[in-house]
């Protein structure tokens, strides 16, 4: 063993109410699922955290079904299902996509939807999906329930709108009209950490919605961009502006020219690919 | 905590966080799963929890508490993929080949070299340039005898 992981402290609630009520404590502790990002920070000893919160018994927290008009995924889903579900099939297939190429099928078994987004990494694959889909995060605390739009929940990297003591439940996805675009640009397809990650809307009538990871320090989306495909601006002068909008760097798996320029080809593809 | 294991119901104690890895490796004494990466990257460390592979570096033991695991050892050396990869030559430093083979054992019954491929793409091989490795499944899978042993099957009322 790398680290003392047999000295941590696991808190396992059966109802949601009570892991509500764990994470009261000073300071909260640390939610876990399926433990695809924390176990990696435990194995390398790069986590400081003692206190561990297990969701792994809450079913609710594992529900994808509609409220209304609206797809509620839990948080603790996990990729595989969310790949296995008629309803995200049919209603958010950029999710799906975006699922079939995280990690191998051992990691999809285990990752979570809730743990893509309080990870909150850049290059989290689903992150640009919820933004170009417009979703809403659901955090409860035990005062209650609030729902953030994922377009505001990231405040600067890995930092959100989350506050100690809530929780992510679930992930809201509204109706979406038009033609929906995932594409992964990384250095294999499974089992590699994204250079560039897009998602994209191109909905009947009205500009497309088009969100990118891994070129900013969070997921973002692209509105000067959308605004100019919207006004029927022609690819080459909507790939500029791109390039003026987004702000990517050099780092371990990437470099910002190689960003800029993949980023600018890909809103190309995006735009034939759902003419 | 109680647990099925390659087919026996157990009782093992351990820490909470530990690794499902650590606690089979060191407390089961079953040293087939192999730690590769550390980091859910190769696939080495796999085993079946509930009829689903899983890299068990990324696993509390806490999680394991009530499931089905199935790890090499419970194919007791003669299983058709075991000789298949021997006599393929499926098998180099050994390493990956645990994982690999138990992520073999999920692919439908006549899996496609395709369906080889996406079925095996969390699991890396560092010796063979994989054609070795798809050799032998294919081997095995031309004969439609690709399956998940029964003892790897969750029992009724658990989930996959």
């Amino acid at each position: 063993m790398r680290t003392a992981l047999s000295g941590l402290t696991l808190l396992e609630p059966r109802t949601l109410a009570s892991a509500l009520k764990l994470l009261r404590g000073d300071p909260p502790p640390m939610p876990i699922a399926g433990c695809t990002d924390v176990f990696v920070l435990l194995n390398f000893g790069t986590l400081p955290t003692q206190r561990f919160l297990d969701l792994s018994r809450l079913g609710a927290l594992r529900r994808i079904g509609l409220n209304g008009d609206v797809l509620s995924i839990g948080a603790a889903a996990t990729y595989s299902e969310i790949i296995r579900s008629r309803l995200v099939r049919r209603r958010v297939p950029m999710l799906v996509d975006a699922a079939r190429e995280i990690g191998g099928l051992q990691i999809q078994a285990r990752g979570t939807i809730g743990g893509n987004v309080a990870n909150g990494s850049p290059a989290g694959d689903t992150l640009p999906v919820l933004a170009a889909a417009d979703a809403v995060v659901v955090l409860a605390s035990a005062d209650g329930e609030r729902r953030v739009p994922f377009n505001s929940f990231f405040t600067g990297y890995r930092s959100s709108l989350r506050a100690p003591g809530e929780l992510i439940v679930a992930i809201e996805v509204p109706e979406i009209e038009g033609v929906q675009w995932f594409r992964k640009v990384g250095t294999r397809a499974a089992q590699a950490i994204s250079k560039l990650v897009m998602a994209g809307v191109r909905r009947p009538g009205a500009a497309p919605a088009i969100a990118i990871g891994s070129v900013a320090p969070t997921v973002i989306r692209l509105p000067r961009t959308e605004a100019a495909l919207g006004a029927g601006a022609d690819i080459p002068t909507a790939q500029r502006t791109l390039g003026d909008e987004i702000r990517p760097i050099d780092d371990v798996r990437s470099t910002a020219l190689y960003r800029r320029r993949v980023a600018q080809n890909l809103l190309e593809r995006f735009w034939t690919d759902t003419a | 905590m109680r647990f099925r294991l390659n087919g026996a119901e157990i009782d093992v104690e351990a820490p909470p966080m530990k690794r499902l890895l650590d606690v089979l490796r060191e407390e089961c004494g079953l040293t087939g799963t192999k730690e590769g990466c550390g980091e859910g990257e190769c696939g080495a460390c796999t085993v079946l929890m509930d009829g689903v592979p899983v890299c068990s570096c990324l696993v509390p033991f806490a999680q394991a508490g009530a499931t089905t695991l199935f790890t090499i050892e419970g194919l007791g050396g003669t299983h058709e993929l075991q000789e298949a990869f021997a006599i393929e030559g499926g098998a180099q430093c050994g390493i990956c080949t645990p994982g690999m083979i138990l992520a073999a054992l999920c692919l439908p019954p006549r899996a496609t070299r395709e369906q080889i491929r996406v079925g095996l793409a969390g699991n890396l091989c560092r010796c063979t340039g994989y054609e070795a490795i798809y050799r032998s499944i294919r081997r095995v899978a031309d004969a439609g005898g690709l399956s998940l042993p029964a003892a790897a099957r969750p029992s009724t009322g658990s989930q996959s």
